[in-house]
């Protein structure tokens, strides 16, 4: 419904005649003009390996769309004016290719000219459009916990750094309230993210006098089934007690883990799992029996208890209803969903703030940049393209559910070069260009 | 006459019953001074006043530490009255103020006035009992001594093994009084090395001595670490004592290890087995390379999902777990059914060309994988029944699954089924001579395109069953094929295409390779490299596998 | 067993034709025609379509479109990339469709070339990298604290080229002697290289290779190529290099097809055809096929190394999910797709199926593998000669039902 300026402006002078120059000035401005719909990318594995977690990602942002334009779109100011942009997003299928996440991304880029791309779940699909987006001034949202050691300006980071899972997981093992654990069986798909959060992880534990053989490391390959072996280690290694197993497999190959870990007679009170790469919507997925009591430490759960979280969980559960998506009952929220959901509001109120949707202003509205994200405040750093957020810790339920059993106090920085891993390394775009090295200052 | 007396001796009853319900069991008071005594600031006051309600043996007073762990335990002023200790957990109102219904300190029991009515209490007349974490950790340690007299001999094995983590020794005679009564030799076993692990603190060296030596008979693994803790500060003679022990401890978790990687082995090489059995019939017997054949296991895992959503649904909880038995048929013919129409539509025209049935089933295979994503999503999940979780305990710290227990079970029986059917069954004969001469067949009168449908849908049907066994051990998901195809066809090459012994005997072998190579190396991954290399290396030297197939056939 | 070999179920030749000059008249005007159509094909795809990139441009930082007849700098890389898809297609085609070896770890071959150049690329990017060392970044999170030896030589451009020739022939050498020699064939082989590639897969996904694990190798910035001294850094970022490394590939196809076709027409090639019809009638005719196979064997890793390496700048990434045995599967397809032993069939397949999956994962995101499943499945079925095929499949169908309308 267009209203167009003449008409407004009779509106506004009929107004001022009848001595409502109050109510002129109490209007908020012109009404808002429609303009040319502004394309965004959605670059999400839809088929192959990847699909059992991106699919989600791509049901939340175009949610998240559907809101925004519901409510009439990106509204950009310009001197006075008011023009409102409908969201058209542009979804391609990279199908968990990597080559193919490098061709779509400069197509989203140079052929569609989105103005922003939310997308990748894993490390090797985000190393392998980063030269794309860096290259051609682009702009993507990644919304994954990642392994850190990366700063670059073309990313917006909203998933959580190392200090802001793994560590404060194991933290919380290690004090009383989390059970006081003293030894640490560090298992992980053979991948950069649990070789570096490992490693970050055996530096930490160093620093907090922890032995060399209290912590023990393995890795499988991706789609590993067969665990008897390991499960084994890990009852060996546990003997004695105060033994935790900090999990970073990744994939399918959580099920058979869990599963041989519970029918070998291993329980969550013996051994305690702490899991990064298990959230509600992997639970689907598994039978959940085996896995009562085990742990994972996100920076969001679905269990969380605010009323914008609970209005986030019923919308999503009636777009998934409303759209027909497979397993529509049984649809759950988890963090990667979150903050890919509040990365799409996050970059509407950069536009909004920056009055454009040009990328180098965007980037700059987008420091220190706060939303109440259904976790919670969450705030975009100033400096580092990461995200401040809260970590919580939650013990699996047997309804799939997570119930948080530690809350960290406020929000957490992010840092993406470890303290304990490069204590001096930084990354910082504001004074610096990104990577910078502390002591030579 | 008869119902004045059974009047009557219902009114004694009554009458000697009554009391015994209206008013608790007299506490005694050297408790109810216990539980008073809890009523402070100090805290260790309080710990001990925990310790001592945790040796007293009295369980009335386990609801008493629990509520003060989760911190419901009061102390209780009324208006007109003496002060008592209370526990206030549920909630209420009363005229409009809250206030909670209250249990007695001793038992937990409701307290009521003296009309009847549930006593309860505003919060203003009650002043909670606090605690802090160290007194949580004793609640702990007492609640633990009475798990040891527990019903359940698991919660027994739990809180022997926990009173030894705590390395509380005054649980000591708990311990030894436990042991004497204990009649389940799991738990007892447990008892013994909390027992045993405890008296390692023990001030006299001769208990550590026993202690120790006791250990060793017991080898028991959790002593490992408290055994070379002790060595560093131990006398001459206590560590010689601690030497042999360890060793022998050490000797023991390697046999464990060893006898469990040939309970491994053959878990993993009758998964094989099964795997690769509906294949060994499709590619043996019948010339057709079917890369959809992991797509086929695919679809019977689906219908054992959907046979468990059907079973939730309509059929009572308690016999839920019979849905497995019920899925076995219904992969079989889900699978079977996909597979013949595989066959009539697509590979019968294929015939003689391998390499197109290749082609063209890799094709299917695509189709079938989205549409399982596009129908089911990509996560579901299948519970597992009741009776297949957990394992037996073989020995101490060897656990055998059940769930991989029934598949080798299940292994055999499919095994023996498709022996009895091809070898000394009709259908099986004919099957047998189609294979062997289809020409000669055809003029015998056998309908050849019959028996090729029905011998793939039997190959097919067999995967569908793999596919329904493999829900107890991984997952449901579109992509479930993927993992397994690559190895199903190594095995049936390597066992020698169209005998089905060798399919068997590959896949143990495979099987019992793979796992001692992991135990060997360390790793999964170079236990699943070399025995591809393995494999490889093989067939340079036997082309035709294990068995190769005799005849005076010169071209495959 | 015997297998109706396919070609003469799809091609039915003439027996008789070549007496008479009115065929033989018409096989020339074919073959004039053939070949004015390669010309035209190669001038195409090596002069033409780059010309249209440089003609056309948008004017640099400005919002207009190219012409209309632009050829994008995003099309042109498609292209390039398809080019050296096409490449390993020749090759494949060579000993599947001409000697009928199936061979399912091609892209193993593929991934060799690639990764040599990787390594290449790796080493050059050096300082401009994430962790600013000389080291690829992936050693400097593995934490490696020096070049492993095997790395070193890396460094230099032509030993890189060598190399990606060099590597993948060595291996197939080794692989194929010690398999042709055993008399592997068939199904066997097919089965033996998915198990080849699946465990080197498996080897290449780990961290402890050095070789990037899952995530590959990645950030690449430049090529140095030197010359009796003189050296030039070409970025590849710009598009000059990009369309450079286009016309090199599309060079490169020109030669493959060239050598190819001359393999093919020789008595080699004919010893080929032969062994792809009947194996054991050329080995009693007194051939050795397994040297014939060798040989061809060694041919085609040589250019799918190449071709790795050539599709590796224009990408910017290698993985190990590059060598699956599903890649492995679908670059056969490609071949099933245009043509089994036709060259042309191969390097059309090749480009058809990689553009049809381009188009069918962008317009209709998620629905793309039943277009494909059903793509295969009908090729294989419908027209087992493929697209090149058709044609004669066409005529042949006509042919017979006039022929059966006449009898009536």
């Amino acid at each position: 419904m267009k209203i167009s300026q003449i008409g407004v402006f009779r509106t506004i002078v009929v107004a001022t005649v009848t001595g409502a120059a109050v109510l002129c000035w109490a209007l908020p401005g012109r009404a808002a003009e429609e303009g040319p719909p502004i394309k965004i990318g959605i670059l999400h594995s839809l088929s192959g390996t990847m699909a059992i977690s991106e699919v989600s990602l791509r049901d939340v942002d175009l949610m998240a769309i559907d809101e925004i334009n519901a409510k009439g779109g990106v509204c950009i100011t310009k001197e006075g004016k008011k023009t409102c942009h409908k969201i058209e997003p542009v979804v391609v299928d990279p199908a968990s290719n990597w080559d193919l996440f490098a061709e779509k991304a400069k197509q989203l880029l140079l052929q569609d000219k989105v103005a922003v791309v939310f997308g990748c779940w894993t490390s090797v699909s985000r190393k392998s459009v980063l030269p794309v987006f860096e290259g051609n001034n682009g702009l993507l949202f990644y919304p994954v916990q990642y392994e850190g050691e990366e700063c670059s300006d073309a990313v917006f980071y909203t998933g959580a750094a190392p200090n802001q899972q793994a560590i404060p997981a194991v933290e919380y093992l290690m004090s009383e309230e989390g059970g006081g654990y003293k030894k640490f069986y560090l298992l992980g798909t053979d991948y950069v993210y649990p070789r570096t959060t490992n490693k970050i992880l055996r530096a930490m534990l160093k620093a907090k006098g922890v032995p060399e053989d209290s912590i023990r490391e393995e890795y499988t390959p991706f789609h590993h089934q067969d665990y008897q072996q390991i499960v084994q280690k890990i009852k060996e290694f546990s003997a004695g007690g105060k033994t935790a197993v900090i999990s970073t497999i990744n994939g399918d190959s959580n099920v058979p883990f869990y599963k041989e870990f519970a029918n070998q007679g291993l329980t969550a009170s013996d051994v305690p799992i702490m899991a990064f790469s298990v959230a509600e919507d992997e639970l689907r997925g598994m039978d959940t029996t085996a896995l009562v009591g085990h742990l994972a430490t996100w920076n969001y759960f679905e269990s969380v208890d605010t009323s914008a979280n609970k209005a986030f969980v019923a919308h999503f559960k009636e777009y998934a209803k409303k759209h027909n998506l497979p397993d529509a009952d049984h649809r759950v929220t988890d963090d990667p969903m979150e903050a890919s959901y509040f990365g799409v509001y996050l970059w509407k109120q950069a536009v909004e703030k920056a009055g454009t949707t040009d990328v180098d202003s965007v980037r700059k509205a987008l420091y220190g940049m706060t939303f109440e994200a259904p976790s919670g405040t969450v705030k975009i750093d100033e400096r580092n393209h990461h995200t401040w957020r809260p970590v919580l810790v939650g013990e699996i339920k047997k309804d799939g559910q997570f119930k948080i059993v530690h809350r960290s106090k406020g929000l957490v920085k992010p840092e993406p070069w470890s303290e304990y891993t490069n204590p001096d390394k930084g990354c910082d775009w504001v004074d610096h260009k990104g990577t910078y090295e502390k002591n030579a200052k | 006459m008869r119902s004045s007396r059974q009047r009557f001796t219902l009114a004694v009853l009554l009458l000697l019953v009554t009391p015994a319900v209206r008013a608790q069991t007299a506490p005694p008071p050297a408790v109810m001074r216990q539980i008073d005594a809890l009523a402070t600031d100090d805290g260790a006051a309080q710990r001990a006043a925990v310790d001592a309600l945790g040796q007293s043996g009295d369980r009335n007073v386990v609801p008493t530490l629990e509520a003060l762990r989760e911190e419901s335990l009061y102390v209780w002023t009324p208006p007109n009255g003496t002060r008592r200790m209370v526990i206030a957990r549920d909630k209420t109102t009363v005229n409009d103020h809250d206030a909670y219904v209250l249990q007695d300190a001793y038992g937990a029991g409701r307290l009521h006035n003296a009309d009847g009515s549930e006593l309860s209490a505003t919060t203003d007349e009650l002043e909670e009992v606090s605690v802090d974490r160290r007194v949580r950790a004793v609640i702990q340690v007492a609640l633990e001594r009475f798990k040891l007299v527990d019903s359940d001999p698991a919660v027994r094995r739990a809180a022997a093994k926990s009173l030894a983590d705590k390395g509380d020794i005054t649980a000591l005679e708990a311990l030894a009084d436990a042991r004497a009564a204990e009649r389940d030799p799991a738990a007892r076993t447990a008892i013994d090395e909390a027992y045993n692990l405890l008296k390692l603190s023990a001030p006299a060296e001769q208990d550590q001595l026993a202690a120790v030596n006791q250990l060793g008979a017991l080898h028991s693994a959790d002593a490992v670490p408290r055994l070379e803790e002790l060595r560093k500060t131990a006398s001459p003679q206590l560590q010689a004592a601690i030497l042999p022990t360890l060793e022998r401890i050490r000797w023991w978790q390697k046999v464990n290890r060893f006898l469990y990687a040939v309970f491994s082995g053959l878990s993993l090489g009758s998964i094989l087995v099964l795997m690769s059995l509906g294949l060994a019939i499709t590619f043996g017997v019948m010339g057709v390379i079917n890369m959809a054949h992991g797509e086929l296991m695919m679809i019977g895992a689906y219908a054992t999902f959907l046979t468990q959503n059907w079973f939730i649904a309509h059929v009572p909880a308690r016999v839920f777990g019979v849905y497995f038995l019920a899925a076995i048929p219904l992969s079989f013919g889900a699978a079977g059914a996909a597979g013949f129409l595989l066959e009539r539509g697509v590979i019968r025209f294929l015939y003689g060309r391998p390499l197109e049935t290749l082609l063209a089933t890799w094709g299917v295979s695509l189709i079938l994988i989205q549409a399982a994503r596009f129908w089911f999503g990509d996560l579901t999940a299948v519970v597992a029944p009741r009776w297949l979780s957990g394992g037996i305990e073989v020995m101490a710290g060897v656990q055998l699954p059940y769930n991989r227990l029934f598949i080798i079970a299940f292994t055999m029986v499919c095994v023996a089924g498709v022996y009895l059917l091809l070898l000394r069954s009709s259908a099986g004969l004919r099957i047998r001579a189609v294979m062997q001469n289809r020409a000669m067949s055809a003029s015998m009168g056998i309908s050849t395109n019959r028996v090729d449908a029905w011998t793939f849908a039997l190959g097919s049907g067999l995967a569908g069953v793999a596919g329904c066994a493999l829900t107890l051990i991984g997952n449901v998901e579109p992509d479930l094929g993927q993992n397994y195809i690559v190895d199903a066809f190594i095995v049936v090459v390597t066992g020698g295409v169209g005998k089905l012994v060798g399919t068997v005997a590959a896949a143990l072998g495979i099987g019992w390779l793979n796992t001692f190579l992991e135990l060997v190396t360390d790793s999964a991954v170079m236990g699943k490299v070399l025995i591809l290399v393995f494999v490889i290396l093989f067939l340079q030297r036997r082309p035709s596998g294990l068995f190769p197939p005799t005849g005076r056939a010169v071209e495959y | 067993m015997e297998t109706p070999a396919p070609s003469e179920v799809s091609h039915p030749a003439p027996v008789l034709a070549a007496a008479s000059p009115v065929h033989l008249l018409r096989d020339d005007n074919r073959r004039v025609a053939g070949l004015v159509g390669l010309v035209t094909a190669a001038l195409v795809l090596v002069v033409a379509l780059p010309l249209l990139n440089v003609v056309g441009r948008p004017v640099s930082g400005t919002e207009t479109a190219g012409a209309w007849y632009w050829v994008s700098d995003v099309e042109l890389n498609l292209l390039g990339r398809y080019l050296s898809y096409a490449l390993l297609a020749l090759g494949l085609d060579l000993i599947w469709g001409y000697t009928g070896i199936l061979s399912l770890c091609q892209a193993l071959f593929f991934c060799f070339g690639g990764y040599c150049m990787g390594m290449y690329l790796s080493l050059q990017t050096g300082a401009e990298g994430v962790y600013e060392s000389t080291l690829p970044d992936f050693m400097v999170w593995n934490r490696v604290t020096e070049l492993p030896l095997f790395w070193q030589p890396f460094h230099s451009f032509w030993f890189t080229m060598a190399a990606i020739v060099i590597v993948p022939s060595l291996f197939a050498f080794i692989f194929g002697f010690l398999t042709f020699r055993s008399r592997v064939r068939g199904v066997y082989f097919a089965v033996l290289t998915q198990a080849l590639a699946y465990s080197m897969w498996l080897l290449f996904n780990r961290n402890s290779m050095n070789l990037g694990g899952t995530n590959g190798l990645t950030n690449f910035k430049k090529i140095v190529p030197t010359l009796f001294g003189y050296s030039t850094t070409l970025r590849l970022s710009e598009p000059p290099v990009q369309r450079g490394l286009y016309v090199v590939t599309a060079l490169c196809l020109v030669a493959a097809y060239l050598l190819c076709r001359w393999i093919t027409r020789t008595r080699l090639g004919r010893v080929l055809t032969a062994i792809r019809d009947n194996e054991n009638r050329v080995r009693f005719s007194g051939y050795n096929p397994a040297n014939f196979k060798l040989f061809v064997f060694v041919v085609s890793a040589a250019l799918a190394g190449v071709a790795g390496a050539l599709y590796v700048p224009q990408t910017g990434i290698i993985t190990p999910g590059k060598m699956s045995v599903a890649a492995s599967i679908d670059m056969v397809i490609w071949i099933a797709v245009g043509g089994r032993g036709t060259l042309v069939g191969a390097v059309l397949g090749a480009l058809i199926v990689n553009a049809g999956y381009s188009y069918f994962t962008t317009h209709f995101a998620a629905y793309w593998p039943y277009f494909l499943g059903l793509l295969f499945v009908a090729v294989v079925m419908l027209i087992p000669g493929g697209l090149i095929g058709l044609p004669p499949q066409i005529r042949s169908r006509l042919t017979r039902l006039r022929r059966r309308g006449q009898i009536e």
